[in-house]
Order: structure tokens, then C-alpha cells, then sequence
């Protein structure tokens, strides 16, 4: 009976602070509708640097950061470090090259600047198409996100849980615009930073008696065993049979070039680089840049230390433990398929080890947050502030996606390209239905996911690292830098990082997907965007030097963007 | 100084910001993280081993230091060239 109420109860307190945080998403959104294509775009180009900061933090923490990092560095170990670093070093080169040089030339997205610095329909038309490719395989993913939360913690099935989502991002995103969608972030930033720190602050102090978890993982237990956690993982690793924890298994430049290829694809999404075009000065770019990182950097140095807690408390809960007395969380989520075992040589007992003839527990990389509270024998509320948070998580980034597809098509395309005479109105009207158009097809991806899309999410970096960093890169710090390089560039870099997904990754191109040992200079297709990128480098400027310099007007433009002052509000023409 | 010779100055010693604030954020991340990662593995400091740490924590806090000082340094340039505002 007892266990029953238990049960209960955090189905209670899900639907409450569920409930609370999402009438307040939609009271924010109610509050700051856009009136104008510039409010809709911008946000008015008034937003406050710290304000942005929390809505770059919320807009960049996906369901990826939330639920399933610290899993994936749970059972990488030191491998995992290419997210931690790649997608926090990538704010750096935001914040130093891009940034502020995008606010001063005052435009309204990615494609805007790369259409009027390459003075080419050409140059606009391949990017509008890069950022479309780009957002569209990674809002699929978060549709998803919203769905598998939905569906574990308030039990209804997976579909009902994207329609929910998608009804709920259509209110605020059509309604507000960037406006709407800025302030829901920053709300959605605090839901989730403290559901992400709350349950680990309480497992660091239980298992350290360090109630800071980043200093926590580096302590020694608090069971009076003088041992350090780290050495105590290392050591049950190695018993099981995987590779130290501390010690990944991936070779260096496949570290190095995952690294690089996430840092410089976080710097070139278009849905992170627009947020910047909202504020109102130059150093307020700079400035906002550097906040955000600061409000991401305090769950991505967390992530490390719930990684470490949850794989020990884990190896230590299940491993050589008798089936029939596994604690109940352990069955509430094999019912979900999360986690599942079974019994090879019929011992009742469960054999976790790295061997796969023998290893008798397959754990999936989300359970390691999701069920980490539990585990750890919180309290209810705070098991149910996880489902809050991973909500909060996917709902921001899943809108910052749509506001750039959807200014992609009704600014870029109609207003720039198919018709130019277009009254402000009717733009405004134009985009609204573009976006109600992105949510239904992000929709219909969240419940009929391609297989391809999960393997796909990861290369959206690959993929921006390939195709935007070096135009932009270029545009700003090479005057000489014309349309013909950008143009045969990105072609070029894009093409490439997309052939080898689909020869390396997804495996059409052969009978079935080849061997790791077939793999350019051993580079997986995570770490490619990297090589794509330099190609794209390399082609831009070697066509560049055969070909005749851009117009002198343009030249001025560049000298422009390089002087802070005189930032005006985002123009549209 | 005219308006050219101004911009032209004040380009110059944002780039050499930039490469040296680049310098930094190589070394801490694949420097220190990456190809140093097992020499910095032999010393410890409490529970961590060096090079894990910097992969893990160390480089993240560097990261968010060199923005802000990114920050001060920039707005400090505008004012002595007069384009702060």
C-alpha cells in the first residue's frame, strides 16, 4: 500500500509543477505578443544582456544537454569530454569573432548576412537551404524529447506527449515571435537549471558530504573508507572489465577533431547566433555572450559530477545483485524498455560487465538523469522537478529552432526573394504561417521519427561547422573575400560533410555500413564537420584569389561591422 | 588621427587580442585536455588527475574567464578610440 502512495504522489507533484511552469510559459507569452516584423524577428532589438544570456543558456540546453549528457559521459568516461568542452568552447569563438560583428551589421538572420556580404540571391539561396537542413534534423529531435518525457512521467503514450509540446510551442512561438519566445527562455532557464542542480546537489552531499557537486567528484566518500570517488570508479571499471573511467577509449585525433567539429558547429547554429541580433548594443553582444556561457557552464560542469555519482551509485545498486531483489525504481523503468535484463546463464543474479557474450544489463544513456533521483532515494518532488526541467529544456530550444525556419522561409525567401514588395503586414503574416507550417512538420517527425534522425542530431554540428562558420568567418575578417569563394565553399563544405553521413554514418551508400578502420585519417563522422570545415576554408580562399574583388561598397560594409559604435536597431531592408 | 587611421589602430589591437585570448583557449582545451592530457595525468590534485580535470572542469572555467576579460578589454578599447557608447 505504502508504495502505491508513493507512486501517487510523485504523479502529483509532476502534474502540479508541470502545470505551474507551463501556465506560466503561456502568461509570459500572452504578455509579450510581437506586433511587428521586428519584434517578431528580434525582439524590438531591446533585450538586456543578462536577459538574453539566460535565453542563449535555455535556447542552447536541449533535451540532449539535460537528459542525456551526463548518461553519455556516464558510460564514456573521459571520452565524453569532446560535448563538455566542444559545446562550451564554441562561445568563445562566438563571443570573440562572430557576435559582436553580427549585431553591428544589424540584420534579422543568418542567411540576411551572408546574402548582402556575398551581394548574391546565389549566396542567400545556399544558406537559407543550410540553415533549413540544419534546424529542421535538430527540432525533430527535441519534438521527440518533449514526447518521451511526456509519455514517462505523466503516462500517456508518446504521440499524445508531441501533440501536447507542439500545441504548446505553436501558442508562444506564433504568438510572440522572438519576443515571446525570449522571455518564455528565461523562465524556462530557471526551471531548469535548478531542476538540474537540485537532485545533484543533494546525491554530492550523500555520497561525498561536499554539497558543491563539481568539487564532490573530486573528494573523497563520506564513508569514512579515505578513498576518492574517482579512484573508487576506476577501480570498479577496470573490475567489470571497461576501460578506466578516467582514460576513454577513443583514439586522440578522433578526441581532437570531435572537439574542434562541436566547438565550431556551436558557433555556427544559426538558432544560437540570432539571439545575439536582439540586443542592443555592440558590447552588449560581447556582454551576453559571456553571461551565457556562464549560466550553460553551471550545469555543463555539473554534468561530469552526476555522471560520476550515477554510474557508481548504479554499479554499486544492481551489479552481482539478486534479480529478485533489485530496488523498485529498477522495475518501474524496465517496464519503459530503459533498462533491461536478462538472466544468460540462468543465476537470478544480475552480471553487468564490458564483455558482451556476458553482460546480462542493458542500461539506456537517459535513465542516468531521469531515474538518478530515484536512485538515490529522493524525495518525490524532486523526482518530479527532473520531468519540469527536461520539459522546460526541450520546449525552448524546440521554439528557437522554429523562429529560424520560419524566418528563414517568410523573410528570406518571400520578402528577399519571391516578393520583394511585400507590406510589413503581410510579412508579419507570412511568418506567423510559417511557423505554424515548421510546428507541424517538427511534429510529424517527433511521432514518426525517420530511424536516421537520432544518428542525424549529432551532425547538425558537422553540418553548420561545414557550411556557415567559415562564410561568416570570412566575411567579417577577410574584406577581400568574395562571392564566387563564399558560395563554392559552403557548396563544397556542406556536400562533403553530408556525403560522409551518409556513406559513414547512416551506411546507403553500401550493403551495409562499413568499418570504423575505413574511416578518413580515423575520424569518425561526429569529428568530420572539422576536415569539412577547413576544406570549406580552402576552397573559399583559393577561389577567391582567381576571381575579381567584391564591390567597393561591400568593402566599406566590412570596415563598418569592424567599429562598435552606431549599432542600429535591425533593419529589415 | 583621421577616422581611417583611427579604425585602422583600433582593428589592429583587437586582433591581437583576440589571437592571444585564442592562444589560451587552445592551451587549456587541446593543450591541456587533449594532446598533454596523460603527461598532466601523473599529477594529482585531491581526487582528480590533472588532465581529466582540465577535460572535464578546468577548460570550461577558463572559457567563461576569457569572455568577461574579452569583455573589459573591448570596452576599454572603444573608450580610448571614442566608440563606446
Amino acid at each position: 500500500m505504502n508504495n502505491i502512495f508513493l507512486t501517487v504522489d510523485v504523479q502529483m507533484w509532476t502534474y502540479i509543477l508541470v502545470g505551474v511552469t507551463f501556465s506560466l510559459y503561456i502568461g509570459i507569452a500572452i504578455w509579450s505578443r510581437a506586433g511587428s516584423t521586428n519584434e517578431f524577428y528580434v525582439a524590438g532589438g531591446g533585450v538586456s544582456p543578462l536577459a538574453n544570456g539566460m535565453a542563449t543558456a535555455a535556447d542552447w540546453m536541449s533535451a540532449a544537454s539535460f537528459i542525456s549528457m551526463a548518461g553519455i559521459i556516464s558510460f564514456s568516461g573521459y571520452d565524453g569530454s569532446v560535448y563538455l568542452m566542444g559545446w562550451t568552447g564554441g562561445y568563445v569563438l562566438l563571443a570573440l569573432l562572430l557576435a559582436p560583428y553580427l549585431r553591428k551589421f544589424g540584420k534579422f538572420t543568418v542567411p540576411d548576412f551572408i546574402g548582402d556580404r556575398y551581394y548574391s540571391k546565389t549566396a542567400r539561396i545556399v544558406a537559407v537551404f543550410c540553415a533549413l537542413l540544419v534546424s529542421f534534423t535538430y527540432v525533430a529531435g527535441q519534438m521527440r524529447g518533449v514526447g518521451v518525457v511526456f509519455s514517462r512521467f505523466l503516462e500517456v503514450d508518446i504521440d499524445t506527449g508531441v501533440i501536447i509540446g507542439m500545441l504548446i510551442v505553436l501558442f508562444y512561438a506564433v504568438l510572440g515571435g522572438m519576443k515571446g519566445i525570449t522571455y518564455t527562455q528565461v523562465a524556462q532557464y530557471c526551471v531548469l537549471i535548478f531542476a538540474f542542480m537540485v537532485p545533484a546537489i543533494f546525491i554530492s552531499i550523500q555520497m561525498t558530504g561536499n554539497p558543491i557537486p563539481q568539487l564532490g567528484f573530486g573528494s573523497q566518500l563520506a564513508d569514512g573508507s579515505e578513498t576518492y570517488l574517482l579512484d573508487k570508479l576506476d577501480g570498479l571499471s577496470a573490475e567489470l572489465g571497461f576501460s578506466e573511467y578516467t582514460n576513454g577509449s577513443k583514439s586522440l585525433t578522433d578526441v581532437f577533431a570531435i572537439t574542434l567539429a562541436l566547438m565550431v558547429g556551436t558557433a555556427g547554429l544559426p538558432h544560437v547566433i540570432v539571439r545575439f541580433f536582439t540586443v542592443k548594443r555592440v558590447k552588449d553582444a560581447r556582454k551576453s555572450a559571456g553571461l551565457a556561457l556562464l549560466l550553460i557552464a553551471i550545469l555543463y560542469t555539473t554534468a561530469p559530477a552526476v555522471a560520476v555519482f550515477a554510474r557508481t551509485n548504479m554499479i554499486e545498486t544492481v551489479s552481482n545483485k539478486s534479480y529478485a531483489s533489485v530496488p523498485d525504481w529498477f522495475k518501474k523503468w524496465e517496464t519503459t524498455g530503459l533498462i533491461s535484463f536478462t538472466d544468460k546463464n540462468n543465476d537470478g543474479i544480475i552480471n553487468y560487465v564490458a564483455d558482451e557474450t556476458q553482460n546480462e544489463l542493458k542500461v539506456d544513456n537517459d535513465i542516468m538523469v531521469l531515474a538518478n533521483p530515484e536512485i538515490a532515494k529522493l524525495p518525490n518532488w524532486v523526482i518530479a522537478l527532473v520531468a519540469a526541467g527536461g520539459l522546460a529544456a526541450a520546449l525552448s530550444t524546440a521554439a528557437g529552432l522554429l523562429l529560424v525556419i520560419s524566418a528563414s522561409v517568410s523573410h528570406d525567401l518571400i520578402k528577399k526573394i519571391i516578393k520583394p514588395d511585400i507590406s510589413e503586414n503581410g510579412e508579419l503574416i507570412a511568418a506567423r504561417l510559417s511557423a505554424v507550417g515548421a510546428v507541424c512538420v517538427a511534429g510529424y517527425f517527433g511521432i514518426n521519427p525517420p530511424d536516421f534522425v537520432a544518428a542525424v542530431v549529432a551532425l547538425a554540428f558537422g553540418l553548420a561547422a561545414a557550411s556557415f562558420f567559415p562564410a561568416i568567418i570570412l566575411g567579417i575578417f577577410y574584406k577581400r573575400m568574395n562571392k564566387e569563394g563564399a558560395i563554392a565553399g559552403m557548396i563544397v563544405g556542406i556536400s562533403l560533410m553530408l556525403f560522409y553521413m551518409i556513406k559513414y554514418k547512416l551506411g546507403w551508400l553500401d550493403e551495409e555500413l562499413p568499418d570504423k578502420s575505413e574511416w578518413w585519417f580515423g575520424i569518425s563522422p561526429e569529428g568530420f564537420g572539422s576536415i569539412a570545415m577547413l576544406c570549406n576554408f580552402i576552397v573559399s580562399i583559393v577561389i577567391m584569389k582567381f576571381t575579381k574583388a567584391p564591390p567597393e561598397d561591400v568593402q566599406e560594409i566590412v570596415e563598418l561591422i569592424r567599429i562598435p559604435s552606431g549599432a542600429k536597431e535591425a533593419q529589415g531592408h | 588621427m583621421n577616422n581611417k587611421e583611427r579604425s585602422k589602430a583600433y582593428w589592429k589591437e583587437n586582433i591581437r587580442y583576440v589571437l592571444i585570448l585564442l592562444a589560451i583557449w587552445f592551451a587549456v582545451s587541446y593543450g591541456a585536455g587533449i594532446l598533454l592530457k596523460e603527461e598532466l595525468d601523473a599529477i594529482k590534485i585531491g581526487g582528480f588527475k590533472v588532465g581529466f580535470w582540465f577535460a572535464q572542469q578546468g577548460s570550461m572555467y577558463v572559457f567563461v574567464v576569457l569572455i568577461f576579460v574579452y569583455v573589459r578589454l573591448m570596452n576599454k578599447l572603444d573608450k580610448k578610440y571614442g566608440y563606446d557608447e
